[in-house]
C-alpha cells in the first residue's frame, strides 16, 4: 500500500513538499493496524502557521484516506518553539472538527488544498 | 431649386431650433446628390451662425460640421478655404462651440484638396486658440486626429513650421490619461521623430512628455470595451522612445532607474526598452551609460527568480554588444567594445572558478549572451572563458561539477553558432579544437550516466560546426559511441547516443560506414560463445545494436552496409543459427522500417529497397513457408505471425515512397510471385518449381499467410501504378478468403482486397466485380448454417471500409446490411466491433499514407447518415440485442473528432447513459472515455440529465474491472468543473459513495478517488471553488 503518494502533496500555496516541511522519511502507515502517523516540520521554530499547517494536512489526510485508518499529525520533534501545544491542539478530536465549523478556518483550510491554478 | 432651397431651409430650422438630430443626416444626403452645395447650407445657416444666442451657434456650427463629416471629400478647394478660415475664426468663440468647431475641422483636415497653407494656419489657431487637456475626451482625440492626418497629407507644409510644431504638440498631449487618445499621441510621436521633423531644442520636451508614461502600468476595464491591452500602450510607446539616438541621454538614465524598482513588470519593460534601442543607438549613445547599464543588467539576471526578467536581460546584454560591436575602431575612442567585454569578463569570469559553482549559470549565460551577438565579441570572449573552463574541468574531480562545466560548454558551442563568422573569417573555436575534443572524449570515457548524455550532447553540436572536428577526432568520436552503443546498459545514455550518432552519421557517412558498422555487424553475429561480461545482457545488446544501425542510416552509402546487416539477422533467424529470438527478429523489421522511412526523402535508398530488402525480405519468408511444409523440428521465427507483422510495414512504408517506373515495377514482381509463382526477381535460387501461394493447401497456413506481403507491396503504392491481372488477383484472394480457415492468412487477404477495391478506378469493371463478390458474401451470410460466414462477414466489413472511404454509392447499402447484421445471433458482437474498425485508422493498409483514396470528413459524414438508424435500431431491438447497438454507437462516437461530439451530444445523451448501464465492460469503458472530455465542458443538454448521470457513474466506481472504475472517477472528478449550483445536491452523496474506492485495491485507482473526492470536497465550500 503505497497512500505515501497523496500526502507527499497536501497542495499548498508553495507545497509543502517543495518547502520540505513533509518528508518521505516521516510519514508512517501501518496498513494491518489502520494507522497513519506524520510528522511534519515547521520552516522556523516560530512559525505561526505551524497549527494551520498541521490542520490542512490532517484535514486532506481525513478526506484522503479510508475511515479504518487513524491519523495522528505532529511536529517533528525539536522543531517548533510551542510542540506540544500545537500537538494537543492537532491530536483532539473535538477541537479539530471545531475549527472545521469556523467557516473562516475552513476557507484558508481549503485554499491551502485546492489544487494550484496552472 | 426654389423647392430645395426651401426645404433646406425646413431642414435647418428643424436641426436648429427644433432639436430634430435627424435632420443633419437628411441634409447630408442632399449635398451629397447634389441637391444642395455647401454653400446653400453656409446661406441657410446664415442667421444661426451669426445670432447671439450661444446655443443657436452651436447648433448651427454643429450641424455644418456633421454634414461635413459627410461629405468632405465632395468639396472643392475654394469652399475648403472658406471653411477653414470660417473654422478657425469659430476657434475662438465660445468654449461650448468648440467642440463642435473640432468635429469640422477633423472633416477638413482629411480633404484632399485643402489649399497651401491652411493646415499650416489650421495649425497654428488650433494651437493658440484651444487648450486641449482642458477638454473632453472626444474632442481631444479630434484634435490628434487632425494632426494625424495633416501629417499625413501635408508633410511638407508642417516641416517648415520647423519646432514650433513639436512645441504644439508636447503642449497639446501633456497631461493626457485616456489609452485611447494616448494611442493617438504616441502615433503621432512616432510620425514625428521617425518622419524626420525638427525637433531642435524641444527634444527634451519631447521625451519629458511621452517618457511619463514609462513604464506603462494599466488594466483594462473589466469588459474591456475598447481592446486596448497593456501591451498595445508598451509596443507604441516604446516605438517611440527607441525612434531616435537624440533621446539616449535622457532615455538611458531612466532605463537604469526603473530597473532598479522593485515592480517586475517595469524591470522587464526596462529591458526590453533597452534591447529596442541598441540597433537605433551607436556607441556614443551608449558609452557614458555602460558601467550603469551593465551593473543593472548584472543584477538583475544573478538575483532574480523570474525567467522572464532574465531573459529580456540577456537580451538586452546581446544587443548592447552587438550594437558596440558595430562601431568603428577609431583611435580616440579606444575599442569601446573590448571595455565592454572586458568589464563583463571581470565580473563573470570568477564566477566560472568558485568551488562551488553556485553562480556559475547565470554569469554563463550573460557571458553566451554576449558571445552570441558577433563575431568579434565571440572572439573576444571565448578567448578568455573557454581556457578557464578547460582548466577548471580538468582539475575537478566530481562528476556533477564536470557536468555543469560540460553543460556550460556546450551553450558557448551553440552561442557561436549564432554569430557565425564570414566566409573568409575561421571558426572562433578553432583555436581551441584539440581541448574540446580531448575533453569530449574523456567525458564519454566516464562511467557517469549523467556527464555521458551531456558529452554526446557537446560532440553532436561541435559536429555541426564545419571544420572543427578533424577526420581524427571524427574516428576517435565515432569508437566512442560504438563503444556506449555495445556497452552502455543505461537507457537514457544509449538513447543521447544513438542520437548523436544519428545526427554524425548524417556529415560522416564513410567513417560510420568503416568503423561502426562493421564492430555492430560482430556484436550482433558473435553467438553466445564469445561469453559476455557478466551481469550485461546479450539480447539488450544486440537489440541497442540492431536499433543504432536504423538510427545511423540516413544516407545511401550508410543504408547500403547497414540493411544487409539487418538482413543477414533475419536470415540467421530463418536458419536458426546464432540463436536469434523472435523478439530480436521483430527489432531487425522494426529497425528496416525505421531506415525505409528515409526512402521518402531519398529516392535512391526508396530504390535499394525496391532492388535488394524487399526480394531478399520475401525470398526468406517464401523459404520459411516452404520449409515449415516440408519438415517438422526447427520452426523458422519468419513463420510466425508477429514477425510477418513487422515485415509488412517494412515493405509497405518502402513502397508508398517509390517512383512510378520502379513501383510498378514492384507491382507486377509481386504479383507474377503471387499468381504464378514466378520467383526470378528473388535471390538465392532454390525454390521449387511449382509454387502457388493463392491456392489452398490442405492443413497448412504457412503459404497463405504470405499474402499479407503481397497486401504490403501492392496495397501501398500510389494511386496511379496500374496493377496488372487485377481481375484474375481479386477473384483468387476471393477465392482464398471463402476457403481459408487460417484467420491471419483470410483477413490479410480481405485486406488486401479492400485495399485493391480502394484504388481500383470508378467504372464497370469495379461494378462488375464488386456485384459478383458481394453476392456470393450475401448468400454465404443469409445461409445460416455456412462455415464460412465469418470469412464472407471480414471481407464484408473490409470492402465496406474500402468503399466508406471513397464516398463509393454501393456503400450505404452495405452498412444497411451491416446494421442488420447487429441483430444476428452470431455474428451482432462481431458487427458492433467492426464499427470501431471503421471508424479508426488502420495501420497498415487503406490509410493515407498508403496512398489511399481517403474522403475528408468521411467519419462526419457516416456519423450523420447513420445515427438515426442506429437509435431506430436500438428502439426496436429486443432487450438482449440492445447492447450491441450500444457497443457500436460508443465506437462510433468515441472516433468522432470533438466538435462534432458536442454538438450531437444532446441527441445521444440518453443512449450513452443507457450504454454505461450496459453490463459489457468494453461498452462502459468506451462510453466513459468519450464522455469524460465533454464533461469538461459540459454542454447544456446534460444538465437535466445529471441524476441518471451521476446514479450510473457511482455505480460503476465499484466495477469489477479497473479501468472502469479509474474513467468512471475521472468523469465524476470532471463533474466538479459544472456550476455549483446544478451539482452541489450530489455533494453528500458523491462523498459517501466516494469512500469506497479511497480504500481501492489498485493504487491508480486510489490516486483517481483522492483526486475526485478532494475536489468534492472543495465544492461549494469558502475558500473552494
Amino acid at each position: 500500500m503505497s497512500i505515501m503518494r497523496s500526502i507527499n502533496d497536501p497542495e499548498h500555496p508553495l507545497s509543502l513538499e517543495e518547502l520540505n516541511v513533509v518528508e518521505q522519511v516521516r510519514v508512517k502507515v501501518n496498513d494491518e493496524e489502520s494507522t497513519v502517523s506524520v510528522e511534519f516540520t515547521p520552516t522556523i521554530p516560530h512559525c505561526s502557521m505551524a497549527t494551520l499547517i498541521g490542520l490542512s494536512i490532517k484535514v486532506k489526510l481525513l478526506r484522503s484516506l479510508p475511515d479504518r485508518f487513524k491519523i495522528d499529525v505532529h511536529i517533528t520533534p525539536g522543531t517548533h518553539a510551542s510542540e506540544e501545544a500545537v500537538n494537543k491542539q492537532l491530536a483532539d478530536k473535538e477541537r479539530v472538527a471545531a475549527a472545521l465549523e469556523n467557516a473562516h478556518l475552513l476557507e484558508v483550510v481549503n485554499q491551502c488544498l485546492s489544487t494550484r491554478p496552472v | 431649386m426654389a423647392a430645395d432651397s426651401a426645404q433646406l431651409l425646413g431642414l435647418v430650422e428643424e436641426f436648429v431650433s427644433g432639436q430634430v438630430d435627424g435632420s443633419a443626416a437628411n441634409v447630408a444626403t442632399g449635398v451629397k446628390a447634389g441637391q444642395f452645395s455647401i454653400l446653400q447650407l453656409v446661406e441657410a445657416l446664415g442667421l444661426s451662425l451669426t445670432s447671439s444666442q450661444t446655443q443657436t451657434r452651436g447648433r448651427g456650427v454643429q450641424l455644418l460640421s456633421q454634414v461635413l463629416q459627410e461629405c468632405y471629400s465632395s468639396l472643392s478647394e475654394s469652399e475648403v478655404k472658406d471653411l477653414v478660415l470660417f473654422y478657425e475664426n469659430r476657434l475662438k468663440d465660445h468654449y461650448a462651440i468648440t467642440p463642435h468647431v473640432l468635429c469640422g475641422l477633423t472633416a477638413l483636415a482629411k480633404c484632399t484638396v485643402l489649399p497651401s497653407g491652411a493646415a499650416v494656419s489650421i495649425l497654428k489657431a488650433l494651437f493658440q486658440d484651444v487648450h486641449v487637456q482642458s477638454l473632453m475626451l472626444t474632442e481631444r482625440a479630434c484634435v490628434y486626429n487632425i494632426l494625424i492626418s495633416l501629417m499625413d497629407s501635408r508633410e511638407e507644409e508642417l516641416k517648415d513650421l520647423g519646432p514650433d510644431f513639436v512645441f504644439g504638440f508636447v503642449q497639446a498631449v501633456d497631461g493626457e490619461r485616456d489609452p485611447r487618445n494616448l494611442l493617438l499621441a504616441f502615433q503621432i510621436a512616432r510620425n514625428i521623430i521617425y518622419r524626420g521633423y525638427d525637433l531642435n531644442q524641444f527634444t527634451e520636451e519631447l521625451f519629458e512628455v511621452t517618457s511619463c508614461y514609462f513604464p506603462i502600468d494599466f488594466t483594462p476595464p473589466p469588459n474591456d470595451p475598447h481592446g486596448i491591452t497593456q501591451q498595445d500602450l508598451i509596443l507604441a510607446l516604446r516605438a517611440v522612445l527607441t525612434g531616435t539616438a537624440r533621446f539616449a541621454e535622457f532615455l538611458l538614465p531612466l532605463l537604469i532607474e526603473k530597473l532598479d524598482s522593485d515592480v517586475q513588470n517595469a524591470k522587464v519593460d526596462s529591458l526590453q526598452t533597452l534591447a529596442a534601442c541598441a540597433p537605433v543607438y551607436g556607441h556614443k549613445e551608449l558609452a557614458e551609460f555602460l558601467p550603469g547599464l551593465w551593473s543593472s543588467i548584472r543584477r538583475e539576471v544573478f538575483q532574480t527568480a523570474s525567467e522572464r526578467v532574465e531573459s529580456a536581460g540577456l537580451s538586452a546584454l546581446s544587443a548592447i554588444t552587438s550594437c558596440l560591436s558595430r562601431t568603428v575602431l577609431t583611435s580616440d575612442s579606444g575599442d569601446a567594445l573590448q571595455t565592454f567585454l572586458e568589464l563583463v569578463l571581470q565580473d563573470c569570469q570568477h564566477h566560472l572558478c568558485e568551488p562551488d559553482l553556485k553562480l556559475v549559470w547565470p554569469s554563463a549565460k550573460l557571458l553566451q549572451a554576449a558571445c552570441g551577438a558577433s563575431y568579434r565579441a565571440s572572439l573576444i570572449v571565448t578567448a578568455v572563458v573557454l581556457p578557464v573552463l578547460f582548466e577548471q574541468y580538468n582539475s575537478r574531480t566530481q562528476c556533477a561539477h564536470r557536468r555543469t562545466l560540460l553543460e556550460v560548454l556546450q551553450g558557448f558551442i551553440q552561442s557561436t553558432v549564432s554569430s557565425q563568422p564570414a566566409e573568409r573569417e575561421e571558426n572562433v573555436l578553432l583555436p581551441f579544437q584539440k581541448s574540446l575534443s580531448s575533453m569530449v572524449f574523456s567525458a564519454l570515457a566516464e562511467s557517469n550516466a549523467n556527464l555521458q548524455v551531456t558529452a554526446t550532447k557537446v560532440l553532436a553540436a561541435l559536429a555541426q560546426q564545419p571544420g572543427l572536428l578533424e577526420e581524427t577526432d571524427v574516428e576517435i568520436a565515432v569508437d566512442h559511441l560504438t563503444r556506449l552503443v555495445v556497452e552502455e546498459d543505461d537507457a537514457q545514455v544509449s538513447l543521447a547516443v544513438m542520437d548523436c550518432a544519428g545526427s554524425l552519421a548524417r556529415l560522416h557517412p564513410a567513417v560510420f560506414t568503416s568503423r561502426m558498422v562493421p564492430r555492430l555487424k560482430d556484436e550482433i553475429f558473435t553467438g553466445d560463445a564469445s561469453s559476455p561480461a557478466p551481469g550485461r545482457s546479450k539480447a539488450a545488446s544486440r537489440e541497442r545494436c540492431v536499433h543504432a544501425l536504423a538510427f545511423i542510416s540516413s544516407q545511401l552509402s550508410l543504408v547500403q552496409e547497414s540493411a544487409p546487416v539487418l538482413l543477414q539477422a533475419l536470415a540467421a533467424a530463418h536458419k536458426g543459427s546464432s540463436s536469434f529470438s523472435t523478439e530480436e527478429a521483430i527489432w531487425a523489421c522494426l529497425s528496416l522500417q525505421r531506415i525505409a522511412e528515409h526512402a521518402q526523402h531519398t529516392v535512391e535508398i526508396g530504390e535499394f529497397f525496391h532492388n535488394v530488402v524487399i526480394p531478399r525480405l520475401l525470398g526468406l519468408s517464401l523459404h520459411a513457408a516452404l520449409e515449415s511444409q516440408k519438415c517438422s523440428g526447427h520452426a523458422s521465427p519468419l513463420t510466425e505471425e508477429t514477425v510477418l507483422s513487422a515485415i509488412v510495414p517494412v515493405i509497405s512504408t518502402a513502397c508508398a515512397a517509390l517512383q512510378p517506373e520502379p513501383a510498378a515495377h514492384m507491382a507486377a514482381q509481386a504479383i507474377s510471385l503471387f499468381l504464378d509463382g514466378d520467383v526470378s526477381f528473388l535471390p538465392e535460387n532454390a525454390y521449387p518449381n511449382q509454387i502457388q501461394l493463392l491456392q489452398i493447401q490442405s492443413d497448412c497456413c504457412s503459404q497463405s499467410q504470405m499474402v499479407c506481403l503481397l497486401m504490403a507491396s501492392v496495397c501501398s503504392l500510389s494511386q496511379q501504378v496500374e496493377i496488372p491481372h487485377i481481375d484474375r488477383l481479386l477473384v483468387q484472394l476471393e477465392e482464398l478468403i471463402f476457403t481459408c480457415t487460417h484467420p491471419f492468412s483470410y483477413t490479410s487477404a480481405a485486406k488486401c482486397f479492400a485495399g485493391l477495391i480502394n484504388k481500383r478506378a470508378a467504372g464497370q469493371a469495379l461494378d462488375a466485380v464488386l456485384e459478383k463478390t458481394l453476392k456470393r458474401i450475401n448468400t454465404t451470410l443469409d445461409c445460416e448454417s455456412s462455415a464460412q460466414r465469418v470469412q464472407a462477414f471480414t471481407l464484408l466489413i473490409w470492402v465496406v471500409k474500402a468503399l466508406l472511404l471513397r464516398y463509393h454509392p454501393l456503400s450505404v447499402n452495405l452498412i444497411d446490411k451491416l446494421f442488420c447484421l447487429l441483430s444476428d445471433d452470431q455474428l451482432g458482437s462481431q458487427a458492433a466491433d467492426s464499427f470501431s474498425l471503421l471508424m479508426s485508422n488502420s495501420p497498415d493498409v487503406l490509410n493515407r499514407s498508403c496512398h489511399a483514396n481517403v474522403r475528408i470528413m468521411y467519419r462526419q459524414r457516416f456519423f450523420n447518415e447513420n445515427s438515426a438508424k442506429l437509435v431506430q435500431g436500438f428502439n426496436s431491438a429486443e432487450q438482449e440485442k440492445r447492447s450491441v447497438f450500444l457497443k457500436a454507437l460508443s465506437h462510433i462516437v468515441n472516433n468522432l473528432p470533438r466538435q462534432v461530439q458536442l454538438t450531437e451530444l444532446p441527441a445521444l445523451l440518453p443512449l450513452l447513459l443507457e450504454a454505461l448501464s450496459c453490463p459489457d465492460e468494453a461498452v462502459q469503458l468506451s462510453t466513459l472515455s468519450c464522455l469524460q472530455p465533454l464533461l469538461l465542458e459540459p454542454p447544456p443538454a446534460l444538465t437535466a440529465q445529471l441524476e441518471a448521470l451521476f446514479t450510473r457513474l457511482l455505480a460503476l466506481t465499484t466495477s469489477p474491472a479497473m479501468k472502469v472504475r479509474i474513467s468512471a472517477l475521472r468523469c465524476i472528478h470532471a463533474l466538479t468543473h459544472l456550476p455549483s449550483h446544478m451539482v452541489l445536491p450530489f455533494r453528500a452523496r458523491v462523498l459517501r459513495c466516494l469512500a469506497k474506492p479511497l480504500d481501492d485495491k489498485k493504487r491508480l485507482v486510489r490516486k483517481e478517488a483522492v483526486a475526485a473526492r478532494s475536489e468534492w470536497f472543495l465544492l461549494g465550500n469558502p475558500g473552494g471553488r
